[in-house]
């Protein structure tokens, strides 16, 4: 899966007007170009291995990915994802670790039989300056049309991008704090 | 517990809620003594500021007694007496390393931030009882407070010190103190405070003390200015002077070398610019009312500074960019790092260096709490603070 845009643009694929268009051309595959990209970048004051140790224990992150109810792995490069759906319902697939190159990146991609057709990668970069490191997210996923369509719609949100940032933004509070930021009521943020 | 509550615009009430419990590891629960109504609760009184619901607690200057503590806070013991900044901060992030606590990017719960991120380019910090733009944390004009970070934020007081006398380090007095360090003092320096409010004098005493050779406060309240005069400063009353005029001829046609906006987006007076704002606020042509910020850069000496610790939240219209760019101003501003300066600041307090209980006028039960605010608002000559009291006042 591509991420860099363009000979003319140093920007993420993310930041590209039609990045789905975009990452058709730098990749080839014309087929790309109906599937929805998103991506995010957070600097995060922790040491890469850190970061990927976390990250590379797929079950881990159901504990910041707020639509994810289990991840089981399979074996070691193979695993099964649970998702929440609207309507107390799920939507599974499993999922191929088809790079990964330890403290960097790691990029996966479901199997053909997945409902929702996704592939995704994270990368981890040395912040400058000390600052931790940048962790770079980016998803390309299929969006059908009719039900299922509005059913991932719903999943992602209002907008595909909502649900990556706030889902970054988590990794990024428990990474850095130990805890995720939160004013619920009752018990966390009392109300009349 | 008892806790006041914004239910709309100029309806504030005390209900019954629930209790704050520990949530997250590093949580500490108080048990308030004394909490104060801010001049910046009257901009959420008055529904200037967006992103508030029915139900909302309100308070962010407070302080009280630790009566729990979670697993993760190795700091705070239960039954310390702590003062607890307004922002929430994490400590840990890019922004809080840097001191920079009123910018953590982590105390913004992530579903809340989404709107700040969208209002401002980036999320802002969480904090205490202001609006879910700022995370929809409950408040601390109640009886008991979940703090999150709590080995981070509070600062413990010593026994024998009163509340009335340290109150105010969780908000006003660094705020002020802020401004004035954001002023870049220099020896022989004039500074000009606009707004006597609670902040504008805490300005005037940091200026003073941060070695500003003079300090003018302007305001139209007459028990205010004198209240400035007290402190130090020489003061103006816009109602009867030309306010610019009056500075250059002050400084020796130089002007003011930095100037403090320390009034914010609620702007009074009956000038053309103020009155336009009001019309253009009112069918939502603009959220703020800037004549203050104005009448401020267009005061301000060349190549002077512009220190704004006044509270904005959207859009001003007819900012004077021109003399901004043509007179090389530096513009300082922002929400107060509180963590940063509290240590500073106790230690003044307790060397006698700085009174801050000159300021508070009204001492209430926290039951009559929207009476504080009505007077407050209404009254402002008169009421300068309102501290309100959890326990009967003797």
């Amino acid at each position: 899966m591509p991420t860099r845009t363009s000979p003319t643009n140093d920007a993420p694929l993310s930041a590209n007007r039609r990045p789905a268009k975009a990452a058709a051309q730098v990749s080839g595959e014309d087929s790309l170009e109906k599937f929805e990209l998103i991506g995010r970048t957070v600097t995060i004051a922790r040491p890469r291995e850190e970061l990927f140790r976390f990250w590379r224990d797929l079950p881990n992150l159901a504990s910041f990915m707020e639509n994810i109810e289990s991840i089981r792995v399979l074996d070691n490069t193979r695993s099964h994802w649970v998702v929440k759906a609207p309507a107390g319902q799920t939507v599974e697939w499993d999922a191929i670790i088809d790079e990964e190159r330890p403290n960097e990146l790691i990029s996966w991609t479901s199997t053909a039989e997945a409902s929702i057709k996704n592939a995704g990668r994270v990368e981890f970069r040395d912040a400058p300056g000390g600052r931790g490191t940048q962790v770079t997210a980016t998803i390309l996923y299929d969006a059908p049309g009719g039900t299922l369509g509005k059913l991932i719609a719903k999943l992602f949100q209002r907008e595909p991008n909502v649900q990556a940032r706030r889902d970054l933004r988590r990794f990024k509070q428990l990474m850095e704090t130990g805890e995720i930021a939160t004013a619920e009521p009752p018990a966390a943020a009392p109300r009349a | 517990m008892r806790a006041l509550t914004w239910q709309g615009k100029h309806d504030v009430r005390v209900e019954t809620v629930p209790d704050p419990q520990i949530v997250n590891p590093r949580d500490a629960i108080i048990e308030i003594t004394s909490t104060a109504i801010c001049g910046s609760d009257l901009h959420l009184y008055d529904h200037y500021i967006p992103r508030m619901k029915a139900g909302d607690i309100l308070g962010h200057e407070f302080m009280g007694r630790v009566v729990e503590v979670g697993p993760g806070n190795k700091r705070l013991q239960v039954g310390q007496r702590v003062v607890v900044p307004f922002v929430i901060a994490c400590g840990q992030c890019f922004f809080c390393q840097k001191q920079q606590f009123a910018a953590c990017d982590n105390s913004n719960p992530a579903d809340k931030a989404d709107m700040s991120e969208i209002a401002y380019g980036y999320p802002m910090t969480g904090a205490f009882g202001y609006s879910h733009l700022t995370g929809g944390y409950a408040g601390g004009q109640a009886e008991y407070v979940r703090v999150p970070y709590s080995d981070i934020g509070p600062i413990v007081i010593p026994e024998g010190i009163d509340d009335d006398k340290v109150l105010f380090l969780s908000d006003i007095l660094p705020t002020g103190w802020m401004a004035a360090e954001n002023c870049l003092i220099e020896p022989g320096d004039t500074v000009a405070v606009w707004g006597c409010g609670p902040v504008g004098l805490f300005a005037v005493q940091s200026a003073l003390l941060l070695g500003a050779e003079r300090v003018i406060a302007i305001d139209h309240h007459p028990h205010r200015l004198e209240l400035a005069k007290s402190l130090g400063a020489d003061i103006l009353n816009y109602e009867e002077v030309n306010v610019r005029e009056a500075l250059v001829e002050m400084t020796g046609g130089i002007g003011p070398d930095a100037c403090i906006d320390a009034v914010g987006m609620e702007s009074h007076g009956m000038s053309i610019d103020n009155v336009l704002d009001h019309a253009k606020a009112a069918v939502g042509l603009a959220t703020d009312r800037p004549h203050v910020l104005r009448q401020v850069i267009m005061a301000c000496r060349k190549g002077g500074r512009v220190s704004i610790p006044g509270v904005y939240g959207g859009m001003a219209d007819k900012f004077p960019i021109g003399a901004l760019m043509e007179k090389g101003l530096t513009i300082k501003s922002g929400q107060t790092h509180v963590q940063k300066y509290t240590q500073k600041l106790l230690d003044l307090i307790t060397e006698d260096k700085i009174d801050t209980t000159f300021l508070i006028s009204h001492r209430l039960p926290l039951e009559e709490a929207a009476t504080g605010y009505k007077i407050f608002k209404e009254q402002q000559n008169d009421v300068t603070k309102v501290v309100l009291k959890t326990k009967v006042v003797h």
